[in-house]
């Protein structure tokens, strides 16, 4: 049973970042049916945002989702609230690395063979994804 | 027809065909390029976080080089956030005074931002690029590969429908090629994810690839260098047509009757694992 | 000095829980010119009433203030009631103590000298009263309902049942409307046709009700009980005295245009009528598409008319004409979902929308009857119901719900199965919205009997694969991506007004909200009533709705309507403005602002010097005038006051304010 836990900083911090309100999903679910890499993710993206409702901060915290959007905005695009969902994802993920600390990708967790062969732009906006 | 080009780092490395390709055309075209005289990495995202100005820095920076110039370049992800961080400028007063107070520059978002592609079709327009296809390219079926950061988020990029976008198509048949329509032209390809979740972009290179397949074609064309590097590392084709993947830039040149990766150089280098 | 009585009301504990009603009326007692002052629990009530009918008779009062709710509640009551003393009911005053006091303050102390000052500055604006008349005008008998939809055909009806003249304007070549177009209805699958179509012909054959297809109202002027209307009747080119409707002329034209009945979806002659069952069944014949219109020959339809009903040289009709109420019912347009680029609309023949949709059933429609696919005629056996399509959409579409949808998507599930038996249906909806009688029973049928799956979820990108619509969905209640290979794809697009809607505010004086419905009067009270007296909304035209309510709300204006016309006179506004004409420079900034055209130019002669003068000044109409004040505050030498609301009264409510400390 979730009991209710008050304001959560990090998704104070998140909607005070990204400009968006949770509160106005109303949980239809195009973001989720829209989004590419839906299907992997533990929380869909409209489940991110009942959460988001819900304060359930530590969840959130720990879903894999805001690391595996690739901030594509195809969400955010197809809203019918309007709820730019690329932003809170990035709201996220900066609040989780900004209020808990530590950084999810380094250089030094690719291979040399992907360092040849990446281009420039996978590793800078890889690094500026998931670095604070 | 004059333009500020800034270039952006993968230009001059991983992606350099797209810049000769492109830069060849524009000259046969009577379209000049004029590259920022000192420029840095945009940045590759736009910042989404609000208070992230410190991201905003450089692409600011290069916008206000252009001294209010059109300022074009090639790849979609600097197109993307130049073009962000422009209407960002134009938007927010609060934050075009932090950035430019500290840049000490002045700008305040004016100047067009162009992707190469709008350049063709806006200023020269694809009917006179028509005329000026030298090589036609008869019989190819080419499926454009639009990807995201052109035309996300549509209101800010005003790049082309955000759905059903035409312009490549657009291109493709000012070439002479056949164009082919696959259903995921417009679906990510996975982006940085083939850094860091290698299987996601996998399933979703796989998805595009397979659709383009399914629609027949046989060449895709991209405007963006991870796109590319997706497409052609992330999937498993193993026993399935082969499909090439080549810059809009290197398709053009070809058909301009210029040197281009995709005309000389694909045919001796190793296949890309498509087939 | 006048004679004036302050009467104040406790409105049970509305206004005395948070005024103090004996300060109130001792403090009353000291205002300038009044002679008595009392209190009641409740004013409005016989008992309130009488207390101040028997005290203006008692005292001799010649002005009275009640300090009550707003005059938008109780000013008539209270004025009926000085009226039964023998005052004439101008000379009363309203003092709102409730809305404007004791319902926004909290502390007694604060609310009871607001009280106080609103009393007394009601008493010295009462003092400046003057006993008004309120015009009285004539009403013409007949109505004008716009529209000949369902909504307006059971408007005209009723109104004609009373006695009343009624002219139905249509702009089609046919009534009947979007109804006309339905197969069957919810949720008690009658027959569309076979419900509406008596009701078509009862509205042509009634000696009340005269029908002017192919119609469009021109121009409106005058007020309640005049409304001077222009209708341009639009050339049919076909004499509907001689036609007889034989369809010889539509059978033999070689030319075709797509049907607007059917959605588009199937074409139509260039001389035709819309459908099977037209009222009146006289064809029309489509400029734009017609081979002689276009290119100068062909001439069919002429050679081929037994009765020679052709006349290509008709034209454009105006008819003139006066009513003394109009009911508009314009009904509603189909949201064009191309909007929604990844639901693919319009780029493949399977992916409908649910008007679409209604006409593949429909025995007369494009297929005939049969429930078949547009792309190669076989049946589906896989479709996929789409709801909310552009509705509860803030970012691309409407933000309102369309009320109808949920119900018509199960409807047409329903027919799906029982046409297409071994078909499979899936809706993917936000909210299944089923108020209504027998609405959630119906749905839930449909869920448990027809086998339609549920999803509760949106669809993210519909495009074709082989022989099929591939649609890649989610269910939100498993949070499973869904993926159908579907044969057809029924897009529930938004109820939205007519694109025509707002010219037809303007050109009828009604306003409407953001979305280009009518708005009525009141959204409580006054449903089908607008701002401007006389004029009456009935349908969709208003908002989204289903017949049932539809035809509530017509009979409803039908019914305003007719207690309009049985009025032998109607009472006009007594407060309208007047010119002080010797005061007026002849600007005419006020006939300019006057919303009503009440205000005219008129040359008058003036005594100057030795000779006489002739200037232009301003006029009121009094009779068009509705007491707006408009025309007061632009006027920039003061001349025009507005009768009860004159300059001096309100200068001397706001010195009673201003002094009182």
């Amino acid at each position: 049973m979730t009991t209710e836990t008050g304001k959560s900083r990090l998704i104070e911090d998140m909607k005070m970042h990204s400009g968006q309100d949770p509160n106005g999903c109303y949980q239809c679910g195009k973001c989720s049916a829209a989004c590419p890499v839906s299907a992997a993710l533990d929380l869909k993206p409209h489940q991110v945002l009942r959460y988001l409702q819900m304060g359930l901060e530590n969840e959130l915290a720990e879903s894999k989702t805001p690391w595996v959007c690739a901030s594509c905005f195809t969400c955010a695009a197809r809203c019918p609230r309007d709820i730019d969902l690329a932003r809170v994802m990035e709201g996220l993920r900066l609040s989780i690395l900004r209020n808990r600390g530590g950084n999810k990708f380094g250089p030094a967790e690719l291979t040399p063979e992907q360092l040849e062969k990446l281009p420039q732009q996978a590793l800078v906006s890889g690094f500026r994804k998931y670095n604070k | 027809m004059r333009y500020r080009y800034f270039p952006g780092c993968t230009l001059k490395g991983q992606a350099k065909s797209m810049e000769d390709t492109t830069l060849a055309a524009a000259k046969a075209m009577g379209i000049e390029l004029e590259e920022l005289s000192e420029w840095q990495c945009c940045g590759a995202v736009y910042p989404l976080y609000e208070d992230e100005l410190i991201s905003l820095l450089s692409p600011v920076r290069t916008l206000a080089a252009a001294e209010g110039e059109p300022l074009v370049s090639l790849c979609a992800a600097c197109h993307h956030v130049l073009k962000r961080a422009q209407e960002l400028m134009q938007r927010n007063e609060d934050a075009r005074k932090k950035v430019t107070d500290h840049l000490e520059v002045e700008y305040a978002g004016e100047g067009r931002v162009l992707h190469f592609l709008e350049v063709l079709r806006d200023d020269l327009g694809f009917d006179k690029l028509k005329e000026m296809v030298k090589k036609p390219l008869e019989g190819k079926k080419v499926a454009a590969y639009y990807g995201c950061l052109l035309l996300r988020p549509s209101k800010v990029m005003q790049f082309d429908d955000p759905e059903n976008p035409t312009i490549m198509e657009d291109m493709i048949r000012a070439l002479g090629a056949e164009v082919v329509k696959s259903p995921y032209r417009t679906e990510c390809c996975g982006a940085y994810l083939s850094v860091t979740e290698e299987g996601v972009a996998a399933d979703t290179v796989q998805r595009i690839l397979d659709s383009a397949r399914r629609a027949g074609a046989e060449i895709l064309v991209t405007a963006c260098p991870l796109c590319r590097y997706n497409l052609e590392n992330c999937a498993d084709n193993e026993g399935k047509t082969p499909i090439k993947v080549y810059y809009f830039s290197e398709i053009l040149a070809e058909a301009m009757g210029l040197p281009s990766e995709s005309a000389q150089d694909r045919g001796t280098k190793e296949e890309v694992p498509q087939g | 000095m006048p004679r004036t009585g302050v009467f104040i009301c406790h409105c049970g504990t509305n206004i005395a829980g948070t005024v103090d009603i004996d300060k109130t009326v001792e403090a009353s007692r000291n205002f300038p010119g009044v002679v008595h002052a009392d209190e009641y629990r409740y004013l409005c009530s016989e008992m309130g009433q009488d207390i101040i009918t028997k005290a203006i008779k008692e005292n001799d009062l010649d002005r009275v203030v009640v300090g009550t709710c707003s005059p938008r509640m109780h000013e008539n009551t209270f004025r009926k009631a000085a009226a039964e003393a023998g005052l004439n009911p101008y000379l009363l005053e309203v003092a709102n103590i409730r809305e404007h006091c004791s319902w926004v303050h909290k502390d007694m102390e604060e609310a009871t000298p607001k009280a106080i000052a609103l009393l007394r500055a009601a008493a010295a604006k009462a003092a400046l009263n003057e006993a008004l008349e309120a015009p009285r005008l004539d009403v013409e008998k007949r109505a004008l309902v716009i529209g000949g939809g369902i909504a307006g055909i059971q408007a005209a009806l009723d109104i004609a049942e009373a006695g009343y003249e009624v002219d139905i304007v249509e702009k089609d070549p046919s009534i009947g409307g979007r109804m006309a177009q339905l197969e069957k209805t919810f949720p008690t699958l009658d027959c569309s046709a076979c419900i509406l179509t008596p009701k078509m012909v009862e509205a042509a054959q009634h000696p009340n009700i005269n029908l002017l297809t192919y119609s469009e109202v021109d121009e409106v002027k005058g007020f309640v009980g005049q409304f001077d209307v222009k209708i341009r009747q639009k050339a049919r080119y076909v004499d509907p005295v001689k036609c007889t409707g034989c369809g010889i002329c539509w059978e033999k034209c070689p030319s075709k245009a797509p049907s607007e009945f059917e959605m588009g979806l199937s074409k139509r002659k260039s001389i035709y009528v819309p459908f099977a069952q037209a009222v009146p069944m006289v064809p029309v014949i489509d400029r734009d598409s017609c081979l002689y219109f276009r290119k100068g020959r062909c001439q069919i339809c002429e050679k081929e008319c037994p009765p020679q009903a052709i006349d290509y040289e008709q034209q454009d009709e105006i008819i003139e004409r006066r009513y003394g109420a109009i009911v508009v019912a314009t009904g509603f347009d189909q949201l064009d979902p191309t909007i929604y680029g990844e639901y693919g609309y319009g780029q493949h023949p399977d992916i409908l929308t649910g008007l679409e949709f209604e006409r593949i059933f429909n025995a007369s429609g494009p297929t005939g009857g049969k429930v078949v696919k547009l792309s190669d005629g076989k049946p589906p056996k896989k479709v996929v119901f789409i709801q909310c399509i552009g509705s509860r959409d803030k970012a691309r579409g409407m933000n309102y719900c369309s009320k109808i949808c949920c119900m018509y998507t199960a409807k047409q599930a329903i027919l799906l199965k029982e046409k297409v038996p071994d078909a499979k249906s899936y809706v993917f909806y936000i909210d299944v919205r089923t108020g209504g009688k027998g609405y959630e029973e119906f749905q839930r049928r449909a869920a448990e009997e027809h086998d339609v799956a549920y999803m509760r979820g949106q669809v993210g990108k519909i495009f074709p694969e082989d022989d099929h619509l591939v649609v890649r969905g989610i269910d939100s209640l498993t949070n499973r991506n869904i993926e159908i290979k579907a044969d057809m794809v029924v897009l529930a697009a938004a109820t939205v007004a007519r694109g025509d809607a707002p010219e037809l505010g303007r050109l009828v004086g009604i306003n409407s909200d953001s979305y280009h419905f009518f708005n009525e009067a009141h959204p409580k009270l006054k449903p089908v009533e607008t701002h401007t007296a006389g004029i009456f909304i009935a349908g969709a035209c208003q908002a989204p709705k289903d017949i049932p309510e539809t035809v509530s709300q017509a009979s409803a204006a039908a019914v305003k309507a007719i207690g309009l016309l049985s009025k032998e006179k109607l009472q006009g506004e007594a407060c309208t403005a007047e010119v002080i004409q010797s005061d007026c420079s002849g600007c005419l900034n006020c006939e300019a602002i006057c919303p009503y055209t009440a205000i005219t130019p008129v040359e008058i002669e003036e005594r100057y010097k030795d000779g006489v003068l002739k200037r232009t000044v301003a006029e009121v109409n009094p009779a068009l005038c509705q007491g707006c004040g408009s025309c007061a505050v632009t006027c920039r030498s003061g001349s025009i006051n507005l009768k009860g609301f004159s300059n001096d009264q309100i200068m001397a409510e706001v010195d009673a304010i201003c002094l009182q400390r």
